[in-house]
């Protein structure tokens, strides 16, 4: 009788993985266990800090810094990896196991070809010999990857290529010696949307044919379920659930994954409404109250040097139109370089428009004293989306938050670091942490600060430029219901950026989807999800992970 | 790569005009007679205070005379020293000795830098590095002529492992002990910033990547590391070349070699004003030259400059 | 016998602790940049070395009498180049006078030039830096080129000019500025490269979002953030300023003869070097020591401020 259970083709028991700090040893991963079958697909999902990536890492033995694995075993094909030594795990390296690392950008060499660092993985897997067969192979694994002019792509260098062109070298690279494991690590977490469907597509047709099992890391529940079979879910160095993909995500059982699937924006989900009562009826008089935000026609050229001497005139937005009414939360959305962030710099007045109108609570922007753009920049207040970078570091938090009404002289000393306990009080943040520093928080901690600041004025308008964009799927959500109850608290309108659909579709009343400084379509976010008119738009929908799998959890 | 050399050369003239006429304007545009200035308390014939005065067109406004120092120095003229000799031809005499010195000393500089920096780097924190690490922080704070004379008087005095003067033998293999006094003084600079540079780059996502193909250490090393980390180092070789400028002055002046360093060093011994700015002058011409190949060369080595998306 | 996870569902078992998303979790006390960076330097055995050594040369410096009561103009030539003696450490210079006497002595006058144009230096490189960086545009192009001329301009060179042509004024002053008032071009590089970084960071946006001017930005938020690289380079000037001083006496082209420093001292031991070594060399060592301290304390400052080694630490 033939064997009913597969033997699998990875098998990690018990893992641990500590890094040596100065004086101590620091545990991150507290034994993990799972199994990988040969030709599966297996995702592991968590947000920072689960410990997926040292999981990937501790695999191929390429820790980062003072890491090493302290205990527990991998095999592979039955071979036990921990136990080997530098040059046995070279020869795995590549061969065995391809890698596909995260980050297009900073993971090829600047200074060599395209060509020469493929060529290289061809050549050190013993996949071909000479330089002819050598060269053939390399183009061979770069169409597969989908670089259709690839022979002449060979001597170009990365700083040529797209974000998206450098990730199929990457992933050619990764299944050049055609292994038997592939590990993704968020192999499309730095790319536009479209552009990940595309290369998962690609990544996917390839490891089906070649029978390849891959272990994808991602913190995205979403493309998980949409590209794995199965599915872990890592908390803190610890697996908390792991099954079939669909079964988590229809059943999760583990409350961390159950709020984990509660918080992941999808389509399917509802916008966040605050807990308090909702807003009800309008008054008479809001109906002919003007826009709080209106901008018409509003264009931007920039002049880009060439390499040359010459510059080109090039236009980032162009005749862009929109309104978002008092109280409600207008989206700009779409991919790098549609021109949005810069949209947002000229609401905010840190760029001058080329041409056309802003109008803020029916006041042109445009000519305005000095005096009166204190007075307007006092109701116009921005959050930005690096939590990291958007604290001067040498300034502790209450002076950070108190700082605005320093500027425009409000109050008092007395009155100021009363008002900065209630602002962390208002974004629900302990009082004791405004004699701390911004290096002492975490990234969402950070942009509540942020916000705080921001509000210090009591502003009217509030421009979120993808300003949850860095941040965990569950702190984000903390985020986005705190965003929403300040709303209904002070009334404020939101401009919020991002290039997140899914998010637009909690967070937004009205949307706006631009694509290279254009408006391509807009209006309210229910009958965008529901009948998108435009190309562009279906795309972007389509391209949200897990755009298919209704997601289970509890209703909002 | 067209736009940016003629980049680099359109920056280089207002900086080579700049800096020939900033010191042109410190000597000659004070107040007082420049030349007797120069000539602190020496007493220079007459007549070549004449023809002095003549040569730097000190009777004309400010700005012409610097024209005709400028065009001059297009010319090739560069004028005479204090003892009517011309530059030019004791140019001719003593450049290609201290070209021979400056070789040799970046040689020695680059050999040890490069080979000490990597190993400290690869092997950092443990017991070569703080040797190494030690050794360049001692180098650095010793003076280049206390250097020279140390080793004058211990490897050439005491020992008499070598000539303790150059003099006529300045060939090449004359030139051994002081080409090792100047690299061994500007290897420290450099050793840190090889060593700096190959830790920072091992960091680099594209070395796990690399790691990651199954390239062994010693491939990824030298292609992948190495590499990479020559390139801050050539790009400082440019403005420590003011350094081995004057560390090249220093040198021969200790040890006695008939170059252009030396010739610079006796006019300031003897105070000779005029023959002072002209090798100053001449230095600079050299430094902001030899900037100008180190800057096209790594435009070179960079394949971001070569080609332009 | 079935792998436990082929088509199982495996949960873990929930934590009696409730999961709080995102915990405010703080150290006992706050930290700064600058409160971190004290911390871990002041761990290490190095910076305390360092630290004395440096207050010695300052003692010597105030108060010389401290070290010594010889008299150090009080030469016999009776005396030139003789060996060490009772009450004479280091011997006798070539002219008779007590070695150890004039290091002591000299010190003052080789750190004040020192300080003095390094203080020279960095005020103009910063000032030059900060401007250049975050005003860029026509600004930075013209401060750039000044910068460049002034870089190509090996300093030692220039103060040799300057020194020559301002032979009457052989003093500390006009040293100081000779070499300040060339050194700082690499000073300004340093600076414009750390404010052109700290300027794209979102809070100095934020700030011109929040109305400040762009002088008052520039200030109160950028400078502060870009002061770390200053520190780190002005302490290696320091170092570098009293070589020059050295550089300069043996070129000739130094303080004088009636001047007792360390550099005049190491270029008139010059000619005995055969009979006397010593007497080069004793304070060359007190030089190499000083400047040795300044350049660690350079260095360890460097790495307590470094970003990278504070989130490791």
């Amino acid at each position: 009788m033939s064997d009913t259970v597969p033997t699998p083709l990875l098998s990690v028991r018990d893992l641990t993985v500590a890094f040596r700090g100065q004086k101590t040893e620091r545990e991150v991963l507290h034994g993990v266990s799972f199994d990988l079958l040969p030709g599966e697909t297996l995702a592991i999902v968590g947000e920072s800090g689960s410990g997926k990536s040292t999981t990937a890492s501790a695999i191929v033995n390429l820790l980062p810094g003072t890491g090493h694995v302290t205990g527990g075993s991998i095999l592979l094909d039955g071979r036990e990896l921990t136990s080997l030594g530098r040059s046995q795990m070279e020869r795995i390296r590549g061969r065995e196991i391809g890698y596909v690392p995260q980050d297009p950008m900073s993971n090829l060499n600047p200074v060599w070809s395209i060509g020469f660092q493929v060529k290289e993985a061809v050549r050190a897997n013993g996949i071909a010999h000479g330089r002819h067969a050598v060269r053939q192979r390399a183009i061979e694994v770069l169409k597969q990857a989908g670089l259709a002019d690839a022979d002449r792509r060979l001597h170009q260098y990365p700083h040529q290529f797209s974000g998206g062109m450098r990730q199929r070298a990457l992933i050619s690279i990764g299944l050049a010696a055609d292994p038997k494991l592939l590990i993704a690590d968020e192999p499309t977490s730095a790319l536009d949307v479209t552009v990940q469907r595309v290369i998962l597509d690609h990544m996917a047709n390839l490891t089906r044919e070649k029978g390849t099992s891959v272990l994808l890391i991602t913190h995205d529940l979403g493309l998980a379920a949409e590209r794995a079979e199965k599915i872990v879910v890592m908390q803190q160095g610890r697996i908390v659930e792991a099954g079939p993909s669909r079964e988590i995500l229809e059943n999760p059982l583990h409350p961390y994954t159950q709020k984990l699937v509660a918080a992941a924006p999808s389509i399917a989900s509802q916008r966040i409404q605050a807990q308090a009562e909702s807003r009800g009826i309008l008054h008479e008089s809001d109906i002919d109250a003007p826009p709080a935000v209106r901008v018409r026609d509003l264009t931007k050229d920039y002049k880009i040097r060439t390499g040359g001497f010459r510059s080109v005139p090039f236009r980032a937005v162009d005749a862009v139109s929109f309104d978002i009414p008092k109280g409600k939360t207008l989206a700009l959305v779409g991919e790098s370089g549609s021109g949005k962030s810069t949209v947002a710099k000229m609401v905010l007045k840190i760029e001058e428009p080329t041409s056309g109108l802003i109008e803020i609570d029916g006041k042109d922007t445009e000519k305005l004293t000095a005096r009166e753009v204190m007075d307007l920049r006092r109701r116009m207040q921005p959050v930005f989306q690096d939590p990291y970078g958007s604290l001067d570091p040498l300034r502790n938090i209450g002076n950070t938050i108190a700082e605005p009404l320093e500027i425009h002289g409000v109050g008092d000393k007395a009155s100021r670091r009363a008002r900065v306990v209630e602002l962390l009080d208002q974004v629900s943040l302990p009082q004791e942490l405004a004699s701390r520093y911004p290096n002492e928080l975490s990234g969402g901690q950070r942009q509540r600060v942020a916000i705080a600041r921001a509000l210090a004025l009591k502003p009217e308008v509030v421009v979120l430029d993808e300003a949850v964009s860095a941040l965990d799927v569950l702190v984000q959500d903390q985020i986005l219901k705190l965003l929403a109850e300040l709303q209904s608290e002070l009334d404020l309108t939101y401009l919020f950026i991002t290039h997140d659909l899914a998010v637009v579709r909690v967070v937004a009343d009205e949307v706006c989807v631009m694509e290279k400084g254009r408006v391509v379509e807009q209006g309210t976010v229910d009958e965008i999800f529901a009948n998108p008119a435009e190309d562009y738009t279906r795309r972007l929908l389509d391209a949200i992970p897990g755009a298919s799998i209704p997601l289970g959890g509890g209703v909002r | 790569m067209l736009a940016y050399i003629l980049r680099r050369l359109l920056q280089v003239i207002p900086v080579f005009i700049g800096s020939t006429l900033l010191i042109y304007f410190l000597v000659f545009a004070m107040p007082g007679d420049p030349i007797a200035a120069l000539f602190g308390d020496k007493q220079p014939s007459p007549q070549l205070l004449e023809q002095l005065r003549d040569q730097y067109h000190l009777n004309e406004p400010f700005l012409v005379q610097y024209w005709y120092y400028l065009s001059g120095i297009f010319r090739g003229d560069l004028g005479t020293t204090f003892s009517g000799q011309s530059v030019n031809d004791v140019l001719a005499r003593t450049l290609p000795v201290t070209a021979r010195l400056a070789i040799m000393a970046i040689g020695i500089e680059f050999a040890l830098s490069i080979v000490i920096g990597t190993i400290s780097a690869v092997r950092k924190g443990k017991l070569f590095d703080h040797a190494a690490l030690i050794a360049g922080l001692v180098f650095l704070s010793v003076p280049v002529f206390v250097l020279g004379f140390v080793a004058q008087y211990f490897l050439a005095i005491k020992l008499g492992w070598f000539n303790p003067t150059v003099g006529g033998n300045n060939g090449w293999n004359g030139l051994w002990l002081p080409a090792m006094v100047l690299g061994v003084s500007l290897f420290a600079t450099s050793m840190r910033l090889m060593r700096g540079s190959v830790i920072e780059t091992r960091n680099q996502d594209w070395v796990r990547t690399a790691y990651s193909k199954g390239l062994s250490r010693g491939r990824v090393l030298p292609v992948h590391v190495m590499r990479n980390s020559l390139i801050p180092m050539i790009t400082n070789s440019a403005t420590n070349f003011g350094i081995l400028l004057v560390g090249a002055t220093v040198t021969e002046a200790v040890f006695n070699i008939p170059g252009v360093g030396n010739t610079l060093f006796q006019a300031t011994i003897r105070h000779e004003g005029p023959t002072i700015v002209s090798f100053v002058t001449v230095f600079v011409i050299l430094y902001v030259l030899v900037n100008l190949l180190i800057d096209l060369l790594y435009g070179l080595l960079d394949p971001r400059i070569r080609y332009v998306k | 016998m079935s792998s436990d996870s082929i088509a199982t569902h495996y949960v873990a078992p929930a934590e009696t602790t409730t999961i709080t998303v995102d915990a405010v979790r703080v150290a006992e006390k706050p930290t700064s940049l600058w409160s971190d960076a004290w911390r871990d330097i002041r761990r290490r055995p190095t910076f305390w070395i360092s630290v004395a050594i440096v207050v010695v040369v300052l003692l010597m410096s105030f108060v010389p009498t401290l070290f010594t009561h010889t008299d150090p103009k009080s030469c016999n030539l009776d005396f030139s180049n003789a060996g060490p003696a009772p009450g004479h450490p280091f011997g006798y210079t070539f002219q008779g006078c007590d070695i150890y006497a004039r290091i002591i002595w000299g010190t003052r006058v080789s750190v004040s030039v020192g300080l003095l144009a390094t203080i020279i230096g960095s005020i103009i490189g910063l000032v030059m830096g900060a401007l250049a960086g975050y005003y860029g545009g026509w600004l930075d192009s013209v401060l750039s080129r000044v910068g460049d001329i002034f870089f190509s301009i090996p300093y030692i060179l220039a103060a040799v000019v300057v020194m020559t042509v301002f032979a009457q004024f052989r003093n500390v002053l006009t040293l100081s500025v000779a070499i300040g008032g060339f050194a700082w071009a690499s000073t300004a590089r340093v600076v414009r490269a750390e404010v052109l970084r700290v300027r794209q960071s979102d809070f100095v946006t934020a700030s011109r979002a929040l109305g400040k001017s762009n002088f008052g930005t520039l200030v109160s938020h950028v400078i502060p953030n870009a002061i770390a690289p200053l520190l780190v380079v002005s302490t290696l000037s320091l170092a570098a300023a009293i070589v020059a001083e050295a550089t300069l006496a043996f070129l000739g082209v130094g303080l004088g003869d009636e001047v007792i420093s360390w550099g005049t001292e190491i270029s008139a031991a010059q000619t005995s070097i055969r009979v006397a070594p010593m007497s080069l060399i004793y304070p060359s060592i007190f030089l190499t020591v000083t400047v040795l301290a300044f350049i660690m304390l350079g260095e360890l400052i460097r790495d307590a401020l470094d970003p990278r080694a504070r989130a490791q630490r």
